[in-house]
């Protein structure tokens, strides 16, 4: 049974969101350009606007079903939201704030007060006012008030977004750890594909308001028919690994994927510790046959799987290769795709020249 | 202390304060469900309830009083009602105190309207999606942050009721210890020769205790506005 099932249509002015989507939980993603539908998304599981026609289903409870003439308010759907703009109480104190779901809900049980002010590192701020917070703190904040409330799902609308890059740095080891620690199955809704491949399991790609791809992140990141991913895509394919065992003589690390083993320079990891890595488009080089003589540390054996969609104007152009049932995405100039004569199904050999850790 | 003024002055003092109090405290339940109706609502004959609101503004006092005394005098539809329970507001202090509610009832409601409106209405949704229900957003998100326009109101509310002068004296008419505020006592004391010292010693009250209600409502409105800030 999925934990969250959605299946909306709904009209806003000129925008036509029709999405549907189930996830089993843990953190799903919602990716896509700006106006690409994915807040109007969250706001619709999140009972801040009815869909015009649709069903919204949280662990078995309908929340929507307009056929039935259902909707649940969203004081009653305990839906944590963490919004861009995180909207702290300006008249109530930090430790106010955090407290205001928890009161509401008269819990006791659920992640405690202590547990949240430690794993989001705001035990400092607690005596005082959300107005003189900077914005990394404001949103810590924000995430704990909502984590407070004993949500069912936690929605996070890019909470990062409004944040520059070393505030970023700064608050996503914290989502982390909520994500490993607080076992509430969160929709986090971003445009940036490495805050994306790093935190989720299961991603959601919004273009115009449909959905064109959903699935594990390291499947959808791997298509080479979402537009949207092709503009993102700086980065390339998502791999989860585990470390086999470390050579200290070379300083290097050895990585199982379901592609075949990486070595990487030296990891501070334990053995059998579980990562995940991102494989660029632009560090794989493919061959034919097996490079002989080559500096290159790790060569992964697979097949063409598909090849993505060419402009005129651009020399450049994507493959898919499948490497053990594992996707790998390699760019490369059209020119090379004709000269190797390239075809789905042909086997080839792709070097990879440098790999980098997620998390 | 009390030789400073006559017996009937400090009637009209005490009088007014009350009539003025009285008036601006009932105005205070409804003056706010009228402004959140207007601020929030969106429903037919929004339009026309803004209209009769902002009447007793524009209206002349008199003409309002006069309708006051139609519709709550002794024969009047709502008098007669009200009397068969016991409340006579005719020529009564409590009927001075309706005629300053009614009065300073638009002020009343503009100053809370305004600031209802500029409430961010994301605010009130982040309490929702804590767990809130409606009442609970108003008394806990909303009331907060209107309560320097609330506080505004009430000080606009009670200088107005106790400056009424028209509505209240063609309403309940000009009855030393009952009906007679400063500004009745003030004109009746224009009216009489000799008075003109009396009329100066109540026109000066008349003013220190607008003044003191003003400073109370600016420190009481910086006092709230510290707490939103800091």
């Amino acid at each position: 049974m999925s934990a969250l099932s959605v299946a909306v249509e709904h009209r806003q002015g000129a925008f036509r969101l029709d999405a549907a989507f189930e996830t089993p939980g843990g953190v799903t993603a919602l990716f896509g350009r700006s106006g690409s539908g994915k807040t109007t998304l969250v706001n619709l599981i999140g009972g801040l606007i009815r869909p015009d026609r649709g069903r919204i289903v949280l662990d078995g409870e309908t929340l929507v079903d307009t056929g039935a003439r259902r909707f649940v308010p969203p004081h009653r759907r305990r839906i944590g939201y963490v919004f861009q703009d995180s909207r702290l109480f300006p008249h109530l104190s930090v430790r106010a704030n955090l407290l205001f779901g928890r009161r509401l809900a008269r819990a006791s049980d659920g992640i405690g007060f202590d547990d949240v002010i430690d794993l989001l590192g705001i035990a400092p701020l607690l005596g005082r006012r959300p107005n003189g917070l900077s914005g990394g703190e404001r949103q810590r904040v924000a995430i704990g008030r909502a984590l407070l409330a004993r949500p069912r799902l936690l929605l996070m609308d890019e909470p990062l977004a409004a944040l520059d890059e070393t505030r970023k740095a700064e608050i996503l080891p914290f989502l982390e750890r909520l994500r490993d620690a607080a076992r509430v199955p969160i929709v986090y809704v971003s445009h940036a594909l490495p805050e994306v491949t790093r935190l989720a399991d299961r991603m959601v790609v919004l273009e115009e308001g449909r959905v064109v791809a959903s699935g594990p992140v390291d499947a959808v990141t791997a298509r080479l028919d979402v537009s949207t991913l092709r503009g993102a895509r700086q980065a390339g394919a998502v791999l989860s690994a585990t470390v086999e065992g470390h050579d200290p003589a070379f300083a290097l690390t050895r990585l199982a994927t379901r592609a075949g083993p990486l070595d990487l320079p030296l990891l501070d990891r334990p053995v059998g510790a579980s990562l995940r890595i991102l494989v660029s488009a632009r560090d794989i080089t493919l061959s034919l046959r097996r490079p002989e003589g080559t500096s290159a540390l790790n060569i992964l054996a697979g097949t063409v799987a598909e090849i993505g969609p060419s402009a005129d104007a651009d020399p450049m152009v994507e493959l898919r290769l499948d490497c053990a049932g594992a996707s790998l995405v390699a760019r490369l100039t059209r020119r090379s795709l004709a000269e190797l004569a390239l075809r789905p199904g042909l086997p080839v050999y792709a070097a990879v020249k440098s790999v980098a850790l997620l998390d | 202390m009390t030789d400073w003024l006559t017996p009937e002055e400090w009637a009209a003092l005490r009088l007014s304060l009350l009539v003025a109090g009285t008036g601006t405290l009932a105005s205070l339940g409804p003056g706010l469900g009228v402004a959140y109706l207007l601020a929030r609502g969106r429903f037919w004959g929004k339009t026309v309830l803004d209209m009769l609101v902002h009447l007793p503004l524009v209206l002349p006092p008199v003409v309002t009083g006069y309708l006051l005394l139609l519709a709550f005098g002794r024969r009047g539809t709502f008098g007669a009602a009200l009397a068969e329970l016991g409340i006579v507001l005719s020529f009564r202090w409590t009927g001075a105190a309706l005629a300053c509610a009614v009065m300073g009832f638009p002020l009343l409601v503009r100053a809370i309207r305004l600031s209802i409106e500029a409430v961010d209405v994301r605010l009130e949704q982040a309490a929702g999606t804590l767990g809130a229900n409606p009442l609970q957003v108003f008394a806990l998100v909303t009331l907060p942050l209107i309560l320097p326009g609330i506080l505004a109101g009430l000080v606009l509310c009670f200088a107005k009721a106790m400056g009424e002068f028209g509505a209240t004296i063609t309403f309940v008419s000009n009855i030393p210890g009952e009906t007679q505020t400063l500004p009745s006592a003030i004109y009746t004391l224009t009216q009489v020769p000799g008075g003109e010292a009396g009329a100066m010693r109540l026109t000066l009250i008349s003013i220190a205790v607008s003044m003191v209600a003003l400073v109370l409502s600016e420190l009481l409105a910086r006092g709230v506005a510290r707490r939103l800030a800091a």
